[in-house]
């Protein structure tokens, strides 16, 4: 009877032991992720048909009218578009080591094109705003904001090339004007997707491939997936945008986050959740960005100047990215990239015009974070490499002119003369030029937060925790099991063990070999005499 | 010699599952630790986790067994006979001398036995279980709301159950090794399945305190 009952208890041991150790949480019915998905899947349906308001039924002669057109129904919008980073290029905030302090594209530089500052005829292509040819534009004049941009829902604007931030002159106004709505992925798209001079050149994480894609390159904007627009997530109420992007903005404010939608405590797996006081979300399920189309890693603009025969050219690599351009330099791409990691807490600081360079490489922008900070988390960042030009004397970057029409006009891309280009371009942002310039290597980090993956090619725990060479081999300042160890006790404690082990072996054969000697044990040997006396 | 039902039921039960479980625990806590790569990291850490409960419900018991029994009273310490003890393993068996200790249902341990098993409870089970607990449960700040242990770095908790996880894995080697040391080498371990041994005669006592060979 005991025997019994106690052999049943070891059975249902067993039999627990086997249940928990071979369940997964696939099992679990992701409720609170199905809610989502419904939630999403229903597209809201604009409750007005812009083709059918009468103050649309005409010929506009220009943008400048369509935007009178949007004011004259829409009030106060402009009102609020003014008061935008998109609109002002430059955002008033709190920046750890400056005070307040105002940055954006009118003062920083990054590594790419360097800076939009003298070059505004051709960069004010993605500013939200007509006219914009040069450091003299009116950020008071309501007319000159572009609606169209943002709202536009027939795919028919575009802005037009070295046209200030005027569309292409082949864009029917009216048909435009008469299909605004909600902004779609193409809308964002056409700035964010080909920043930098191309797709995907600066993200990494943000390319055309989105506007059409499956569920392994993007789970939230797939086609065949929950086919979600940027302003979705990216919300904006009143036309403040909720998100940031670390190579302009610099405070933890109003950031577009994954737990808004998701939760602070996503998984069924207690321990994953309890990652995420250290570990942001993209680190794990971004295991790899540029999925679709390379993205730009370096750009040294040291080499660029280079002619043929006194003409610039190009020349391109076997994946038909660019390696060499004469007007740029030489750059180097990359496809399906595991990102760095860094510590970020959400705040940043930038290169600012006119501050003094202090050591190389140039951190154009820098993530601030670490460990000890209970705010900061380990984030994913592509980080740009290149180098730039900077003066040599008063140890400060150059913002050079590099756009113009026409030769002659100081331009580097027309003229290429790094000199003359550099002192046209401080000139025009108010900063001295000494005269002598030289080049110094730069890094850029861009946090990477789309593409992310389906859960099941989500970054494994081996990743990271292994000792070879994993993902946050380089990230200091914190003990990671299964990559951190204290050297001296695993000697220790290795040298012990096989000690112990040793010792006894050694007390084991003594015994063994005593026992024998005294014949403990029965030898069995084969006596050959006594076996057969009869033969002798 | 009489055959005596030495190990009782429970002792047996918690010996061996005891005894298995620290062994798993050492397979996935040592990949855990990055020492081999057996199970995969995931699965080593949720099975470490998962047995390690299992080690802390055994112990519970095993506690409350030792005192409602009191059997705890077997573990304490003794210098009488310790030298004797340390003798006979070291050069004292190779002559053939006999166990300078007798033992009994009542007294199942020699000095030696005491003094380690003792250290063995009172030292090495609670920094490794101690440290082991504040390893699950530890991470900084946390929105969660979830409890937060980070007065004690990770980096020293893990030293602490790391040096106590070797300290057992030599344990079990020479503990091991030892039970081979009864009248047979497999007496003991028999002895430790069956709970049933055969002891010395209680009249044979007189070699317990001399020590010395017959």
């Amino acid at each position: 009877m005991k025997r019994a009952i106690i052999s049943i208890i070891l059975l249902s041991v067993f039999v627990l032991v086997l249940i928990n150790i071979f369940t997964t949480e696939d099992e679990y019915y992701n409720l609170k992720l199905e809610k989502l998905k419904q939630e999403y899947a229903i597209k809201p349906v604009p409750s007005v048909d812009h083709s059918k308001l009468p103050a649309l039924q005409k010929e506009f002669a220009t943008p400048q009218d369509v935007t009178e057109a949007c004011i004259g129904c829409h009030t106060e919008r402009h009102k609020e578009i003014m008061n935008s980073a998109h609109w002002n290029w430059e955002r008033v905030s709190y920046i750890e080591g400056r005070g307040v302090a105002a940055a954006g594209k009118k003062n920083v530089l990054n590594n790419f094109c360097l800076g939009a500052q003298s070059n505004e005829l051709s960069c004010a292509k993605c500013h939200i705003g007509y006219g914009m040819t040069n450091d003299h534009y009116d950020f008071a004049n309501a007319r000159n904001v572009d609606c169209m941009v943002c709202h536009d829902n027939s795919e028919e604007y575009r802005k037009g090339s070295s046209m200030a931030g005027y569309p292409d002159r082949s864009v029917n106004l009216t048909k435009v004007a008469q299909s605004v709505g909600a902004p779609g992925r193409i809308n964002c798209g056409s700035c964010h997707f080909y920043s930098g001079g191309g797709n995907n050149v600066k993200h990494g994480d943000l390319e055309e491939a989105q506007l059409s894609s499956d569920r392994d390159l993007d789970v939230h904007m797939a086609s065949n997936g929950m086919n979600m627009s940027c302003v979705e997530c990216h919300t904006a109420e009143n036309h403040q945008i909720k998100g940031r992007l670390y190579s302009v903005s610099s405070t933890n404010t109003n950031r577009a986050t994954c737990e808004q939608c998701h939760s602070g405590t996503p998984h069924f797996d207690d321990i994953l959740n309890r990652h995420g006081a250290k570990v942001s979300c993209q680190a794990c399920h971004i295991p790899v960005y540029a999925k679709a189309n390379a993205t730009k890693m370096s750009w040294h603009w040291s080499d660029a100047g280079k002619l043929r025969d006194g003409q610039p050219y190009q020349e391109f690599n076997a994946d038909s990215t660019q390696e060499y351009q004469s007007i740029k330099g030489t750059f180097t791409w990359a496809k399906n990239v595991k990102p760095d990691y860094v510590w970020f807490n959400g705040t940043a600081d930038h290169y600012l015009l006119g501050d003094t360079i202090k050591s190389a490489p140039v951190q154009m922008n820098t993530l601030y974070g670490s460990h000890d900070d209970p705010e900061s988390k380990i984030v994913p960042v592509k980080i740009h490499r290149g180098d730039q030009i900077y003066d040599t004397k008063y140890k400060t970057m150059i913002q050079p002119k590099v756009f113009a029409l026409e030769k002659g006009d100081s331009a580097f891309w027309m003229d290429f003369n790094w000199e003359t280009a550099a002192a046209a371009g401080m000139k025009a942002v108010g900063l001295p030029f000494s005269g002598e310039y030289d080049f110094v290597e730069t890094e850029m980090y861009w946090p990477i937060n789309h593409m992310v993956a389906p859960k099941d090619q989500a970054v494994g725990c081996a990743e990271c925790h292994t000792r070879d060479n994993g993902r946050l081999a380089n990230l200091a300042g914190f003990y990671l099991p299964g990559r951190d160890y204290n050297k001296g006790l695993d000697w220790f404690g290795i040298l012990a063990f096989f000690g112990a082990l040793g010792g006894v072996i050694i007390h084991a054969v003594i015994r063994i070999i005593i026992s024998i000697r005294k014949k403990d044990y029965e030898m069995d040997v084969i006596d050959f005499e006594k076996n057969h006396p009869d033969l002798n | 010699m009489r055959r005596v039902y030495v190990y009782k039921g429970f002792e047996r039960f918690w010996h061996w599952s005891q005894a298995s479980l620290i062994i798993f625990l050492a397979l996935t806590g040592f990949e855990v630790h990055g020492t081999f790569d057996i199970l995969g990291f995931e699965y080593a850490a949720r099975y470490h986790r998962v047995a390690s409960w299992m080690l802390i419900g055994l112990i519970v018991f095993a506690i409350f067994w030792h005192f409602v029994t009191g059997e705890w009273k077997q573990y304490i310490p003794t210098t009488k006979n310790l030298m004797d003890q340390i003798r006979f393993y070291s050069y004292g068996m190779f002559k053939g001398e006999k166990h300078p200790t007798n033992k009994t249902e009542v007294k199942k341990l020699n000095p030696l036995q005491r003094l380690v098993y003792l250290g063995f409870k009172l030292v090495l089970i609670p920094v490794t279980v101690i440290s082991g607990i504040l390893y699950m449960f530890h991470k900084t700040i946390d929105r969660n709301d979830i409890v937060v242990i980070n007065e004690f770095s990770l980096e020293s908790l893990a030293f602490w159950h790391t040096l106590g996880a070797f300290l057992l894995m030599i344990f079990l080697v020479i503990h091991v090794y030892m039970t081979t040391t009864g009248h047979t080498p497999t007496s003991n371990i028999q002895a430790m399945i069956t709970g049933y041994e055969d002891l010395e005669d209680e009249e044979d006592k007189t070699t317990e305190k001399s020590g010395t060979p017959e």
